[in-house]
């Protein structure tokens, strides 16, 4: 029996499966709740630096400069906001046939995605070594387990959009399949709305 | 019924309507670099380089930030997730949690404030 076939038995007359994504979704739009508003309530709580923001001098006379850095992470974000246009393209051309277009923007995605995953890794090292860990103070704690997770959400998407990929230059990836990538690009857009609000909650606000 | 309703892509999802085209994505994506630049902006102009250029807005820094989040966050729901094409039913399933995660965030954040300022609480 096709794929459309069983969309018509459901008793929504949806596709389970995305109706299933869109639950998964909702339930990680908790999951985060929970990660954001941890980092909101211990926001400026932390009593030893290294701070966000501000620069801080130890008791032992040790300087640390403010340790964010507004324009790696803006970056970061619009290669995110542009990897949610390219993979719609590239959905627009699996629905529609189109395997070059599929193709090209899937490839572009998972490029974006490399660079994000990349900035992260680049950031947290920087952070490390500026003396910021998990247990260095409130702050530490509150953003590696924050941004960790979302990039640990970017990494499990690109993983995700590989394996489409990998199907669509097998030529596995029909327009009658294409809910397979929707699934996928679905994720990849929640990735995207999170850091949506990450952003100017964790880089932007003081 | 239209032309599109007898394809099998929408006889498999009879309560979905057609997506948008290349033209309204690029559209959605110049607008969100747009809210992004702006949200950078300003930053820069309340607590950057060239604070204070336009007086003081710290005021009203983090209300507008949040609120240009939240129009890129409806921007790639409605579109890019394509919510507004789709059946409701996906939107409710999205939305409820959202609502609920947006409550959990403000009363822990009126919770902890409270017992800040009035409690003497300190956070162990």
């Amino acid at each position: 029996m096709s794929d459309h076939a069983h969309a018509l038995e459901t008793s929504t007359g949806l596709d389970s499966r995305k109706l299933a994504i869109w639950t998964f979704i909702g339930s990680e739009c908790m999951f985060f709740a929970s990660l954001i508003s941890t980092y909101v309530v211990y926001r400026n709580k932390s009593l030893v630096g290294p701070f966000p923001h501000e620069a801080w001098v130890s008791p032992a006379g040790q300087h640390f400069e403010p340790i964010i850095e507004i324009p790696l992470v803006t970056a970061g974000t619009a290669v995110l906001l542009f990897s949610s246009f390219f993979v719609v393209l590239a959905l627009y051309g699996a629905q529609r046939g189109n395997r070059k277009m599929m193709i090209g923007w899937l490839g572009a995605t998972i490029l974006c995605g490399f660079f994000f995953i990349g900035m992260q890794v680049y950031e947290f090292t920087h952070f490390v070594h500026k003396g910021l860990t998990l247990q260095t103070n409130l702050f530490g704690a509150s953003f590696f387990t924050l941004t960790g997770f979302h990039g640990t959400h970017v990494t499990i998407g690109v993983i995700w959009l590989i394996t489409m990929f990998i199907l669509a230059l097998r030529g596995q990836l029909p327009p009658e399949n294409s809910i397979n990538l929707e699934m996928a690009a679905l994720y990849w857009h929640f990735v995207d709305v999170v850091w949506v609000v990450i952003f100017p909650v964790v880089y932007l606000m003081k | 019924m239209t032309a599109h309703a007898t394809t099998p892509e929408h006889l498999a999802h009879p309560e979905e309507h057609a997506h948008p085209t290349p033209g309204m994505y690029v559209r959605v994506a110049i607008v969100l670099f747009i809210l992004t630049a702006l949200e950078v902006a300003l930053y820069e102009i309340t607590y950057g380089e060239h604070a204070g250029a336009f007086g003081n807005i710290q005021p009203v820094f983090v209300p507008v930030l949040l609120m240009l989040s939240a129009g890129k966050f409806a921007l790639v729901a409605m579109f890019y997730m394509h919510l507004k094409q789709d059946s409701k039913l996906f939107t409710g399933v999205f939305v409820f949690p959202l609502i609920i995660a947006a409550v959990v965030i403000v009363a822990l954040s009126v919770l902890i404030a409270y017992h800040h300022a009035f409690a003497g609480g300190v956070i162990t």
